[in-house]
This record gives structure tokens, C-alpha cells and sequence, in this order.
């Protein structure tokens, strides 16, 4: 066990943890947060993504010590019902989950590779998203709404 | 640790409330916020004292209670998986009650506090709750006892008043006004529901039919939205199974000294052949699972992975007609021309993006145990049933509470990892919370989509119509949904000891009482006539549909669309067969066939929505490699009786890789009233992508140690980086019928399009799904010539010169073989043609102004022709 601190969506957390548990058992487990979350521990589908100094990785491989004095963003971090952040309110305005499981992974990487690129294509965009699975296939909602957030951002 | 969260779900507090009431009450209604704050609340047990009663199905006040403070609270045993349910419930209520949206509070699937609807399931939602008996029953049941409560209180006739956002008001003097609130706010209406309450007529919705936003939405896409996998009990352990990686193995012995001194107290539970540990986190049960020992028998053998469709054909089965016309062989001895074909489904799976989940907390053992379970089941009040089976406890005694899970499309892990967290909790006595991995969820939690092998046969007349069907399909079974009866239905439930009866084949098939195209295993084109009386949407007379069902080494449960979506892939592949053979177009030939005016019109909407082109298939004039372009389309009545929909796929085939590409899809959906109209887009987009994805990916694979399928690697699934493709949709607003499933028409026959839109471009039939590059290049070699296509165009041209040149140089043969050409003039206006056997031509217009029409034919080496014709004005000097 050792003691990691990290900052999460903004606030110094601390947790005495494993530091080869995934980062992603600690966001879950000690902080209680519901955004990232688990879908296969292997790197494949991207429901356990969260920002680590603003890159999209997969927190259920990546193990705590890799976190420790580093800041993590999950989708919690982005905004709230109430002031969601505006690639948030787009996915709102075009009803673009159904279950919503996968959404961590299709918001960072979209939105992470849009603020890099401004005016990405929707093939850019469709690219952006490799490695990333959403089972109820709302790819098409999805697209749509990075293609509103790609326009507005390239404004 | 710096943090710890342990707070109570908010469903579990709001349920609580409910429940207080029933200990004061002593009955089953909620009429106001009960007192409590959510910090009393998490500090005490959510399950309150059991046990619990049974929530009576006909008494209204099961279904909706009214708040002093207005709120309408809705009680439904009709879950939400993302299909936006619960709000399409939510429009339902306000709608029928005549209150603005916003003040309808949801509650679904709860054992304790909604009534028994049974399952989730088979696009039954709305059927269900807009028909007879059900929510909207209650909902019209409550409006007009509360108008005759008003019509007391205010002293006028229920005629003389109306409802305007929930205040019943007399119509002539507004003044005289009482709210719902004010007349029974926390009060029963003790009033059972009434089958002569009247619905709301839909003509006159105010919320239904509006594109109102899901209320889940927001908080699913910030994070706050409470899944199952967040399900956080004060003290809550955490769970993992171990499995065995062969079907049928058996526990020889556990070696627990294997985890001992792993950190996280672990603690091994064995019950006969269910094992796992408990340990403190997450991490330590997972390291712990991983680390133990145990010694399994082998197992069974399972069948040759290669051999497998050969296989199933040459088992013991149970057999049952669902149609039998008698005269079947007769009609394809005496037809003109016949065709078979055989078609091949795989097992599928779910592979829901979230592995399942469920968190247990059961005190005692026996009859006297209690607890409340949290589970993204399909059916809350079978898995409490089952898990008291699982346990031996008394049903009574146990609380299921609905928590939504990642989708399931079905009987995914969701059941059986209730059982798994339910029998670890007894065993450690403390909450506990099981998610599976990947692989226990693929490789031993999910009941399997079962795989198919269909042969089809037909006859046609000497006008080319349809004379006999004949369908003959073989699957498997083994389990199914959990019920008290049949908790070994899904892996937990036989790894405890239950057990479920085998497959019973038998000798004559069964044959039916009456048509029920449930498994629509029968084509769309029969008249599906059972003992005189015709139950389907077609015009052909001879039919014959014969289902096989084997002992599966799997289990097997619904998965989207269970048994129809493969079934449809045969039949609406096979029609497109036929049709092609006959040189038809696929559209007009399946309209020649079809009877129900509603099935014609979902199919006359989507062709006219995809400017289809009337032609048979293949599409003239594709060259034999490269890329080359078609569209296919396949036609479906859901369930036999639960709606209609049409798929028309666009694709792009290369015909060096074998790669698909699907460039649009345009789909119709008729079912009925629509609820929601973006919500009934939304779920034929993602269905029609999940359709596809199963086309062209999806087959689970296994070896003699079992099954290989364990993560996305091995089991491919549709994934972003891929092309998207175009989806035009077509929702059909009927508001004369009654409100059918919209969740599974799409998915169910975009295979059948699919395989037809490849065929349209490359010549090549595929029967076997999924459409793996592999497979798309084989059936490319087994194809027949490929056809030419004329064209023909006038070279560029003033209109005033007596002759123009004729080029047929823009035909097409696909094997850039030879081609012959034959210009003539035809119609009434007469020229001379110059080379009139060369691609290109010289017409001289000899009979004075006026239009000319020439006709080019080539002909290829093999004998297939072509025409094609252009019309020319020739306005003289």
C-alpha cells in the first residue's frame, strides 16, 4: 500500500491504495465517481477513459503510481446537469446515447482531438474515435454532435 | 483512505418513502413525501422490514398516486435500458392525466413498491402499457375517478368539467375549480381499475407524440447518472467468480491456502460447483480470484467448432410446425420452376459494453433469509423468485430493486451475476457487489443468441409467382430466462445444482392450435392459415414451416430479437433469390406478394424514401472487381403482430478484399401512434447499426477447451474508426392502430438487406453470416457471369441535322469480354441507321421532324443481353 495523491476534476485527492491497482478501482472505489467505468480491464473499448494531464488513456490499465502527482479529468470534470460543458449540452440537444455506458471514452477522445483540431472533418472525427465501442451503435448521434462541436469550435 | 462514499441509491431512498408509508397504511399506495431526509435515510437498511407484500396488478392506486404538492408519482414494471422508456411512461402519464410533463415522477421495477409486470422484454413495453390492464388502463381508470371526486365536490355533472394541467375546473365558470393536490393528495382513490375507463384519444395528444428529451440523458453524459455498477452500500463488500472454462465441468477440489495471506481479507465461498471470493476491494478480489486454485473435472466434449452446422442437422430434435398447408410437396412438384437454398446463423452474444453487475445484501439462511438485491434484470420479480430457488429463501422475504446496467439487448450476465452477488452475500453476511470481467461475462455469464441452420425451398408458376414455401430451420436451446421454476435456466443457477429438463425430441412434429409467427420463422408472403383462419401478411396459400430445436452445449436466451432475426435472414434472403432468379425487382416482387396494407405501405415508404429504381438484381454493368456498388432491402411484420418495418441497405463491396461498406441505410417503422419521434429514430439508427454489426462481425468461436470469444478482440463488434454510415429513417405516425414495439423491427432484418445489397452489386449470394471478408470473397468465386449493361446516348448534338450518331460505346460487359451491338429505330417515326451493328451508329432522320426513339441490345459471349433506349426530337431545317 502506499499513499497516492493526485488531483482529480480540480480537487487534491489522496488515497492509500495499491499503486499497481488500475487508477480506474480508485476514481470508482475511493472517490466515488460514476463517469468512468468499466467495461473489459483491457484497453479495448474505452468506457474507462478520463483525461491525465489532458490526454484521453484507459484508467482500467493504468495503474495508480502512474497518476500520483498528476491531474485527472473524467467526464464529471467537464460539467453538470445543471452547467454542463457545451460538447455536454450538444450530445443533449441531439440525444446522442441510449444507454450511455461507453459516453467517457466518445466525450474526451472527441473532445480532446476537436480543441487540438479545430474544424475536423466528420471523417476526422469518425478516426479520432478508433478503439472505441459503443454497443447500442448510436454512432451516428454521436458523430453528428462532435460535427456541431468541431463547427463551433473552428468559429 | 481519504474518502469513503457510502450513500444509499436514490431510487432505494425514494422507494424507501413509499415503504413507510405501507408500515403506517398497512396498505399499498404512496400519497405524499414521507418524512425522512436522505442522511436518516443511508443510515438505516433500505430494505425496511420484510416481508413485502404483493403489489396487486388491478388496483390503481398500484400504478399512480398523487402528492399534495401535484406530483404525480407513476409506479411501472416496465424497465428502461436506454431506449427511453421510462420517459415515453412519464409522456403517457402526463398525457392521460392531463398534468404538465414535468410533474410526473418516475418509478420503475421494483418488487417492493410496482406491480408484477413480468419481463422487459420482446418490444412488449408499449403493447403493453398502452393496452388493456396496464398503465394506461390505471392512468384513464385514476382521471375519471378523480373527475367524479371534482363533479361532488363542486356540484356539477363530469360532463360540465374539464382538466387543465391537473385543476378540474367546470367549464362554464372556471372560478368553481378544485386541484388534483387539493382533492386526494395523500389520500388512496381505492378504486380497481376499470375496463371501461376510456383512453385519451391520440389524435388529441399534448406529450405523446413530441420529441421530448429523455430525462436520463443529462446525467448519463456529465457522469451523475447512478448505474447499477455505482451501486455503493454502507460496509459493502466486493465479489468475483471463478469459473469453469469448460461447459459442464464440475468442482474436484478448491484449494484455499492458494489466497491465503492475499490482502483484502479474502474469504473463498464454494456452493457444489459455484466458486468465489470476497475480499475488502475490488482489486483484492480480482487478484484473489485470479489466484485461486481449483481443480475442475473436463467436462463435456463440445462439437467441432467446423462441423458445427453439419452437426445440427443430424441430431435428435423436437419438432413443431408453425405452419402446415398440407399440399406443399404437391405444389413444388408441380411448379414451373423451384429453388432452394440453405442459410447459416452463428451463436451471437450481447456483449453488453458494460460487464454485469449486481450488488446483494441478504442477512440469515433458509426461509428466514432477507435482503434486497440491485440488478439491471429485465425482470425483477423473476430473479427474486429465482434467487429465493438459488437460496432457499421465501420469495416474500427478498427485494429486487431495478438499477440500470450498460444495454443488455436481452438475457445477458445481468441475471446470473445477481445470483453470484446474492450467494456471496449469504455466505460473508455483509453487502456485497459483483462485476464480472470481460471473460466471465463472455465466456461463462451470458446466454448465448443461438446458432441456426435454415433450408428453404419454393415454387413458382409460369407468371413467376410464388406457388409453395417451404422452410425447414434447426437450433439450439439450452435454459433461457430465470423464473422460481427454472433458476438453472441461466449458469449460476446449474453451477449450484439445479438442474433444467433436456431438449425432448420427439417424432411427429407438433402442430399448432393456432398461427402465431412469434419466432417469424414463416415468410411474410403466406397467408399463415392455420385450421381456416389466416393470421399473416401475404397471399401464397402453401406453406410449410418446420422448426427443429436441439440440446445446445451453451446456454441460449433472447439476445435482440431472438430466433426472428435469424429466421428473417433466410426467409427475406431467400425472396430476394427467387426474385433475382426470375430477373424481378425485389420491391415489386415482394409487393406481388404481400396482403397487409400496413406492411405495404412501411415497404412502398422506404423505397420511395430511397429513390429505389425499379430493376432486378444484380445491377447491370459491375465490373467483376474493384469496388463496385447495390442496395437490398427486406420487409418484416415483428413477432407476427408487432410492427412493420423495412430496411434498405446501400453498399459499397471490394471485390479484391472483400470488404462491406455500408454507405446508407434508409428505414421505415410503422408501430402504430408514435411516442416519441426522436426516441423511435434513435432506437431504429442504433438498432439498424447493431444489426449490421452482427452481419458483418459477429460469431462466437470456441475450441476444445472452450469458448474463444473472451474479449472485442475475439469477438469483433462494429466499432468507431469504421465507416458510419448515412441513416435516413421513416417513422410512421399511424394513429389508427394500437402501439407496437419500435426496439427490434430494424435489427431483425438488416442481415437479409445486407446480403442482398451485396448481391446486387457483385452477383454473389451470401448465406452465411456474419459477412466476413473471407466469406464475401469465396461466394465471389462461386457467382454466375456477371451481366451487361447498355447505354445508349446520342453524341452531342444541334437538334437541326438530319443525322446524329448513336453511342453504345458506354456499355458495360463485367468481364471485359466481347460484346455484340444492334441498333434499330423504333416507334412511329422511322429513321435509317448506318452501322447498326457497331457500337457506335449514324440514325438519319428520313421521315421528316418530329421524336425518334432507338434501341441499342448487346448481347455478351454467354448469351446475356441487354437493352437500352434513347429519344431524340428532330426539328428539321
Amino acid at each position: 500500500m502506499a499513499e497516492v495523491k493526485l488531483t482529480v476534476n480540480g480537487k487534491a485527492a489522496t488515497a492509500d491504495v495499491d499503486p499497481n491497482m488500475p487508477l480506474l478501482n480508485l476514481l470508482m472505489e475511493d472517490l466515488g465517481l460514476n463517469g468512468p467505468k468499466f467495461g473489459c480491464g483491457l484497453s479495448q473499448c474505452g468506457a474507462c477513459t478520463v483525461l491525465l494531464d489532458g490526454e484521453p488513456i484507459r484508467s482500467c490499465v493504468t495503474p495508480c503510481s502512474d497518476a500520483a502527482g498528476k491531474k485527472v479529468t473524467t467526464i464529471e470534470g467537464l460539467g453538470t446537469t445543471k452547467t454542463p460543458h457545451r460538447l455536454q449540452q450538444l450530445f443533449i440537444e441531439e440525444q446522442a446515447v441510449q444507454c450511455g455506458y461507453c459516453i467517457s471514452g466518445i466525450l474526451l477522445y472527441g473532445k480532446t482531438y476537436i480543441d487540438k483540431n479545430p474544424r475536423a472533418s466528420r471523417e476526422d472525427i469518425i478516426q479520432s474515435l478508433t478503439g472505441l465501442i459503443c454497443r447500442c451503435h448510436t454512432h451516428s448521434r454521436m458523430v453528428k454532435a462532435l460535427e456541431r462541436y468541431a463547427q463551433e469550435v473552428g468559429k | 483512505m481519504s474518502m469513503k462514499h457510502a450513500t444509499m441509491t436514490t431510487d432505494a431512498y425514494q422507494a424507501l418513502n413509499r415503504r413507510d408509508f405501507f408500515k403506517t397504511a398497512g396498505a399499498l399506495v404512496i400519497g405524499f413525501h414521507a418524512a425522512g431526509n436522505p442522511q436518516q435515510a443511508s443510515a438505516q437498511n433500505p430494505i425496511g422490514g420484510a416481508p413485502y407484500p404483493t403489489v396487486p396488478l388491478t388496483a390503481t392506486d398500484s400504478w399512480v398516486a398523487i402528492a399534495a404538492d401535484e406530483t404525480v408519482y407513476v409506479y411501472s414494471g416496465k424497465c428502461d435500458f436506454g431506449q427511453g422508456f421510462r420517459t415515453v411512461q412519464a409522456q403517457l402519464a402526463a398525457d392521460e392525466l392531463y398534468v404538465p410533463f414535468e410533474r410526473v415522477n418516475m418509478t420503475i421495477c421494483d418488487t417492493a413498491i410496482t406491480p408484477d409486470q413480468g419481463v422487459s422484454s420482446g418490444s412488449q413495453g408499449s403493447p403493453t402499457q398502452f393496452g388493456p390492464s396496464a398503465l394506461r388502463q390505471a392512468l384513464a381508470t385514476a382521471r375519471e375517478t378523480l373527475l367524479k371526486m371534482a363533479a361532488d365536490q363542486l356540484k356539477a355533472q363530469v360532463s360540465e368539467l374539464q382538466i387543465i394541467n391537473g385543476v378540474i375546473s367546470v367549464k362554464a365558470d372556471s372560478s368553481r375549480r378544485v386541484s388534483y393536490g387539493s382533492l386526494v393528495g395523500g389520500k388512496k382513490l381505492s378504486t380497481a381499475i376499470s375496463a371501461a375507463a376510456k383512453f385519451k384519444d391520440p389524435a388529441t395528444y399534448t406529450v405523446l407524440g413530441k420529441s421530448i428529451p429523455r430525462l436520463d440523458v443529462p446525467s448519463k453524459v456529465t457522469g451523475e447518472f447512478e448505474y447499477v455498477q455505482a451501486v455503493r452500500l454502507p460496509g459493502m463488500l466486493h465479489g468475483k467468480v471463478v469459473r469453469p472454462t469448460r461447459q459442464g465441468a464440475r468442482v474436484v477440489s478448491v484449494d484455499e491456502s492458494s489466497v491465503k495471506g492475499m490482502p483484502g481479507n479474502v474469504k473463498v465461498v464454494v456452493k457444489k460447483d459455484f466458486v468465489g471470493v470476497v475480499a475488502d476491494r475490488e482489486w483484492d478480489a480480482l487478484q484473489a480470484a485470479q489466484a485461486l486454485n481449483v481443480t475442475w473435472t473436463g467436462g463435456t466434449t463440445l462439437p467441432a467448432f467446423d462441423g458445427i452446422y453439419d452437426f445440427m442437422t443430424k441430431q435428435p430434435t423436437r419438432k413443431a410446425f408453425i405452419v402446415n398447408s398440407g399440399d406443399v410437396d404437391g405444389q413444388l412438384k408441380a411448379a414451373k420452376r423451384t429453388f432452394s437454398a440453405t442459410y447459416l446463423h452463428p451463436f451471437q452474444m450481447h456483449g453488453s459494453m458494460g460487464t454485469s453487475c449486481a450488488v446483494a445484501d441478504i442477512k440469515g439462511t433458509g426461509t428466514a433469509a432477507t435482503g434486497t438485491i440491485y440488478a439491471a434484470t429485465q425482470g425483477v420479480y423473476p430473479l427474486r423468485d429465482a434467487i429465493a430457488t438459488v437460496l432457499g429463501a421465501s420469495t416474500n422475504n427478498l427485494r429486487v430493486i431495478f438499477k440500470e446496467g450498460s444495454g443488455c439487448y436481452g438475457i445477458n450476465g445481468v441475471d446470473t451475476v445477481a445470483y453470484d452477488a446474492s450467494i456471496l452475500s449469504q455466505a460473508v453476511g455483509k453487502p456485497v457487489r459483483v462485476q464480472y470481467t470481460r471473460r466471465d461475462e463472455n465466456v461463462a455469464g451470458e446466454n448465448y443468441g443461438p446458432a441456426f441452420v435454415m433450408r428453404l425451398k419454393a415454387g413458382v408458376d409460369d407468371k413467376n409467382q410464388l406457388t409453395a414455401w417451404d422452410y425447414e430451420g434447426f437450433s439450439f436451446s439450452k435454459g433461457g430466462r430465470p423464473t422460481g421454476n427454472a433458476a438453472a435456466n441461466i449458469i449460476s443457477g446449474e453451477l449450484v445444482g439445479l438442474t433444467i429438463a433436456a431438449v425432448a425430441p420427439n417424432t411427429t412434429p407438433t402442430v399448432p392450435a393456432a398461427f402465431s409467427n412469434n419466432s417469424n420463422a414463416a415468410p411474410a408472403y403466406g397467408t399463415g392459415t392455420v385450421n381456416g383462419v389466416s393470421g399473416s401478411t401475404g397471399v401464397l396459400r402453401n406453406e410449410r414451416v418446420l422448426s427443429h430445436t436441439i440440446q445446445s452445449p451453451f446456454f441460449t436466451g433472447p439476445l435482440r430479437s431472438p430466433n426472428r432475426l435469424q429466421n428473417s435472414f433466410a426467409n427475406e434472403s431467400f425472396m430476394d433469390e427467387v426474385a433475382a432468379a426470375l430477373g424481378e425487382d425485389p420491391v415489386q416482387y415482394r409487393l406481388r406478394h404481400l396482403a397487409d396494407p400496413r406492411l405495404i405501405d412501411a415497404l412502398k415508404q422506404a423505397a420511395s424514401a430511397a429513390k429505389w429504381e425499379t430493376r432486378s438484381a444484380p445491377k447491370r454493368g459491375n465490373l467483376r472487381k474493384g469496388k463496385v456498388t447495390g442496395r437490398g432491402v427486406a420487409v418484416l411484420l415483428y413477432e407476427g403482430n408487432n410492427g412493420y418495418s423495412t430496411v434498405i441497405a446501400e453498399v459499397e463491396v471490394d471485390q479484391d478484399k472483400g470488404n462491406v461498406v455500408v454507405t446508407r441505410f434508409v428505414i421505415s417503422q410503422d408501430s402504430g401512434p408514435v411516442s416519441n419521434p426522436d426516441g423511435l429514430r434513435n432506437q431504429m439508427e442504433g438498432g439498424t447499426l447493431q444489426g449490421m454489426s452482427r452481419a458483418l462481425r459477429e460469431e462466437v468461436r470456441w475450441d476444445d477447451f472452450g469458448v474463444t470469444a473472451a474479449d472485442w478482440r475475439k469477438y469483433p463488434v462494429f466499432q468507431f474508426g469504421e465507416f458510419v454510415p448515412q441513416m435516413v429513417t421513416v417513422p410512421i405516425n399511424n394513429l389508427n392502430a394500437t402501439q407496437d414495439g419500435a426496439g427490434e423491427g430494424a435489427i431483425t432484418i438488416v442481415a437479409a438487406a445486407l446480403a442482398n445489397a451485396i448481391f446486387d452489386a457483385t452477383g454473389a449470394r451470401i448465406r452465411q453470416v456474419p459477412f466476413t471478408p473471407q466469406r464475401v470473397l469465396d461466394a465471389l468465386t462461386t457467382r454466375g457471369a456477371g451481366l451487361p449493361l447498355a447505354v445508349a446516348k446520342p453524341v452531342k448534338w444541334d437538334g437541326f441535322s438530319r443525322e446524329v450518331v448513336l453511342d453504345g460505346s458506354g456499355s458495360v460487359e463485367p468481364a471485359n469480354g466481347a460484346l455484340t451491338y444492334q441498333w434499330r429505330s423504333v416507334g412511329s417515326s422511322q429513321a435509317a441507321i448506318y452501322g447498326a451493328g457497331q457500337s457506335k451508329a449514324t440514325a438519319q432522320f428520313s421521315s421528316g421532324p418530329g421524336d425518334y426513339t432507338f434501341e441499342l441490345k448487346i448481347t455478351n459471349a454467354a448469351g446475356d443481353s441487354d437493352t437500352s433506349s434513347i429519344t431524340v426530337t428532330y426539328s428539321g431545317r
